[in-house]
């Protein structure tokens, strides 16, 4: 008996005959074989240049002495800020002014992989719908100012397209209990009788917010590092 | 030496003499079987045949004449009939069911993708509820598509092309149908998770990662078949499309794995892996799928081979190798290091080569035979692919150029290049295999044709919108953006009339995934939903017996023990 995977000649065509023919049992297994093999083996040359090679370099770049970890409430912030999806309108990497007028628009100095020490996840992000987030607690500490934004932006930015978020603020007729946080709303966008009371989710991003700071100088930039250390 | 400099220069001289090997090999062919390969997926006199199931019989026609009016009358012998149908029939099930799946998410994403694109230029519109603010539906989105739409289109594509390419049964199917029913029980949950605001907070890899084992398992699983069924092939060479759907079930798996793999990536070194993997999503998973599609149906509906076998391998090893390095592109002017990025622009530049090889198969197979796309609803969507394929990717080197990157990074632009690629070329290519396909999966021919017309236009239209209003929105953005004199906000503020362009666009395309998603469910009606049921049921489990199953459809009806077709 052939074996299973053996051409049958009934479904041989004139055309296919003669190269069936020369080409023989070992020769025609042999194309699985390179396929395997051959899209392995570019799949971990591509892997370690993207993956593994920046794992082995950055694995040990020592945190700059002026960031600090976040706090837990920070932390909460920071998941606030994924699970909303701020990363999709706003990058946190501002570019060398070689490249882009980032620093002219206070969006601070160019980034250095340093400066992500405590970032897992990363939210260097991809679109600039909004401005660079990276320093933006630098260029606005205040939380007034951050809670009043999110629940209203366009009483703080007019034509601003950022969504408000009102499902992260409450509201309350009469006055907020003691230990609650109220929103502070330009007059004009304030409502009569009625109090805007800020979530801890709203609490917890603005804090988050508010920590991103890499003003410190920055560290030598990677490279030089490296042939450093050679 | 420098260590960046060094590395720099051994990627740069390995991929040059990479490109060498791989041309003098071709010569050889050492990579691959040589041209008899090219008309293995005809059966003896079946060149000049065309063969379009979504065509009326008056299109087909048509279609023969304008091709090979010799032909018009050839006489099939009745066991090679009777093995195509054997091999359609062993994959209809499980073919069907990814299918109608991907039907319903591309319904549901299209949606997602329409109120995202609105709630750009109205911000206070369904602002009221969390799960439906602008950051949670862009992923649902984006995932929806990715993972719902072109994956599972791809692989009930892929999972019907295998029995036909190697002339033999689907082996394993039912492993496929866990996979699949894995998978889609995997896009469900991380859509859900998406909009509870459970997400891993990367591009691409937003689902939880305990939402990933199942696509990761699933996406291994839908491969077990093609591998059993390669043990069975009745063929002497891999055809192309076996390479690209091979390898791509392949990675896939192992990129996911890789990329989700918690607790395991950090900080900077994250951000190259997010985009080693966005990118290699993008070409060593659905690029593959649709080019295995692509490859077989433009000759099949020809009735001619593609233009030339060798080049066709040469696309194939020099996609696999220069597309699985350009992900760093994305980070130009990022915080990671300068060689890293240096590399993905070089690798972006020869990406140049594999398009170039597909470029001219698929366009030489088709020119001089323009007035096919007439009479062919299949070859309208898969060449209109093909070329969107093109200008797709030489965008993408393009853009990959520092000076270029400059402008469009950050903004719509690249938005609108994205769409060029998974939509202009994936879905087009999607939809056409989909047209082809169904007919032999359900044996009943698609109902109304004018509303595949209908379809073609309202999508074309759309997208043409799309893809026009967002790319001059974006590059005017991006100028605007480099400019220190002009504030930041007027950056945005000018993209505005764009956005809505791209709304009105994207409202445009929703409507056709409509009307195909009506067409497709009322493909399935003509049985009444039990008979549907009924239909799928037997051709899995009446193995031998295919005669009841078949029956409607005269043509191919063919009974298996000698009759004449």
């Amino acid at each position: 008996m052939s074996p299973p995977g053996r051409p049958k000649g009934e479904f041989r065509s004139a055309e296919h005959e003669g190269t069936l023919m020369s080409a023989g049992l070992g020769k025609w297994e042999m194309d699985e074989l390179r396929l395997v093999v051959g899209a392995m083996v570019i799949l971990s040359l591509a892997t370690g240049l993207l993956v593994v090679m920046p794992y082995m370099l950055l694995k040990d770049v020592p945190p700059p002495a002026g960031l600090k970890p976040y706090t837990p409430v920070q932390l909460q912030g920071r998941q606030v800020y994924i699970a909303n999806g701020c990363v999709y309108c706003h990058s946190q990497q501002p570019r060398d002014i070689a490249q882009a007028p980032d620093a002219l628009r206070g969006w601070g100095r160019a980034s250095v992989a340093a400066d992500y020490a405590y970032d897992t996840p990363h939210l260097l992000g991809t679109m600039r719908t909004g401005p660079d987030l990276l320093n933006i607690g630098a260029r606005q500490p205040s939380r007034d100012w951050h809670l009043g934004h999110l629940y209203a932006p366009r009483a703080y930015t007019p034509g601003s397209i950022m969504p408000a978020y009102p499902f992260l603020f409450e509201l309350r007729e009469g006055a907020a209990r003691p230990g609650e946080v109220v929103v502070n709303l330009p007059p004009k966008w304030a409502l009569p009788g009625q109090v805007v009371v800020a979530k801890p989710e709203a609490l917890a991003l603005v804090e988050y917010l508010i920590s991103l700071d890499r003003t410190y100088p920055a560290l030598k930039p990677l490279p030089t590092a490296i042939s450093g250390s050679n | 030496m420098d260590l960046t400099v060094s590395v720099l220069l051994a990627t740069f001289i390995t991929s040059v003499l990479a490109l060498f090997v791989f041309i003098a090999s071709m010569a050889k062919g050492l990579f691959g079987s040589g041209g008899a390969a090219a008309v293995q997926i005809f059966d003896e006199d079946e060149l000049g045949t065309v063969e379009d199931p979504a065509a009326t019989r008056a299109q087909r026609g048509n279609l023969q004449q304008a091709m090979d009016p010799s032909h018009a009358r050839t006489q099939r012998s009745a066991q090679e009939v009777a093995t195509r149908l054997r091999a359609d029939q062993s994959s209809s099930l499980v073919v069907g069911v990814c299918l109608t799946m991907a039907v319903v998410w591309l319904v549901l994403a299209s949606v997602a993708g329409l109120v995202a694109s609105i709630k750009l230029h109205a911000p206070d519109w369904w602002v009221s509820q969390a799960w439906l603010t602008f950051g949670r539906i862009r992923p649902i989105h984006l995932n929806l598509v990715a993972y719902g739409w072109c994956s599972m289109a791809g692989i009930g594509v892929a999972l019907w092309l295998i029995p036909r390419l190697l002339k033999t049964e689907l082996v394993g199917a039912r492993y496929a149908m866990v996979g699949a029913a894995l998978w889609a029980l995997g896009v469900a949950a991380g859509t859900v998770a998406l909009a509870l605001g459970y997400s891993d907070g990367l591009e691409w890899l937003e689902y939880p990662w305990q939402i990933d084992i199942l696509l990761v398992i699933g996406g291994a699983l839908v491969g077990f078949p093609l591998w059993l069924t390669l043990l069975r092939r009745r063929v002497a060479h891999l055809y192309v499309s076996v390479w690209y759907i091979g390898a791509g079930l392949l990675w896939f798996p192992i990129l996911f794995l890789v990329a989700n793999w918690p607790g395991l990536h950090f900080g900077v070194q994250q951000a190259t892996m997010n985009w080693w993997f966005g990118h290699n999503v993008l070409g060593l998973w659905f690029t593959p799928l649709a080019l295995a599609a692509s490859y077989y149906f433009i000759p099949k509906v020809l009735g001619k081979p593609i233009h030339s076998y060798n080049l066709s391998l040469l696309g194939f090893w020099s996609l696999a190798f220069f597309y699985s390095q350009v992900g760093g592109h994305h980070l130009i002017g990022g915080p990671v290091p300068s060689w890293l990025i240096t590399i993905s622009i070089v690798q972006s530049m020869m990406m140049v080569v594999p398009v170039l090889a597909v470029a001219i198969n698929q366009h030489f197979t088709v020119l001089g035979n323009f007035r096919a796309l007439l009479y062919s609803p299949t070859l309208r969507f898969i060449v209109l692919g093909a070329m969107f394929y093109t200008a797709a990717s030489v965008q993408g080197s393009l853009q990959a150029l520092r000076s270029v990157n400059t402008v469009t990074h950050f903004t719509h632009y690249t938005v609108a290049h994205a769409h060029l690629g998974l939509y202009g070329f994936y879905t087009m290519v999607m939809f056409g295999s989909i047209y082809f396909i169904m007919p032999r999966v359900m044996k009943w021919e698609w109902p109304y044709p004018r509303m595949i017309s209908a379809h073609f236009w309202l999508v074309v239209s759309g997208f043409a919108v799309y893809f026009v209003g967002l790319s001059f929105g974006g590059w005017y953005q991006g100028l605007a953006m480099l400019n220190k004199d002009i504030p930041f906000m007027n950056s945005m503020t000018l993209t505005l009339p764009y956005l809505q362009a791209r709304s009105v666009g994207g409202a445009l395309m929703t409507l056709g995934h409509l009307v195909f998603a009506a067409h497709f469910f009322m493909m399935g009606w003509k049985f009444g939903p039990r008979r549907l049921g009924a239909a799928l049921l037997k051709t899995r489990f009446a193995s031998g017996a295919y005669a009841t199953a078949a029956a409607p459809q005269p043509a191919l009806s063919a009974n298996t023990r000698g009759g004449a077709p």
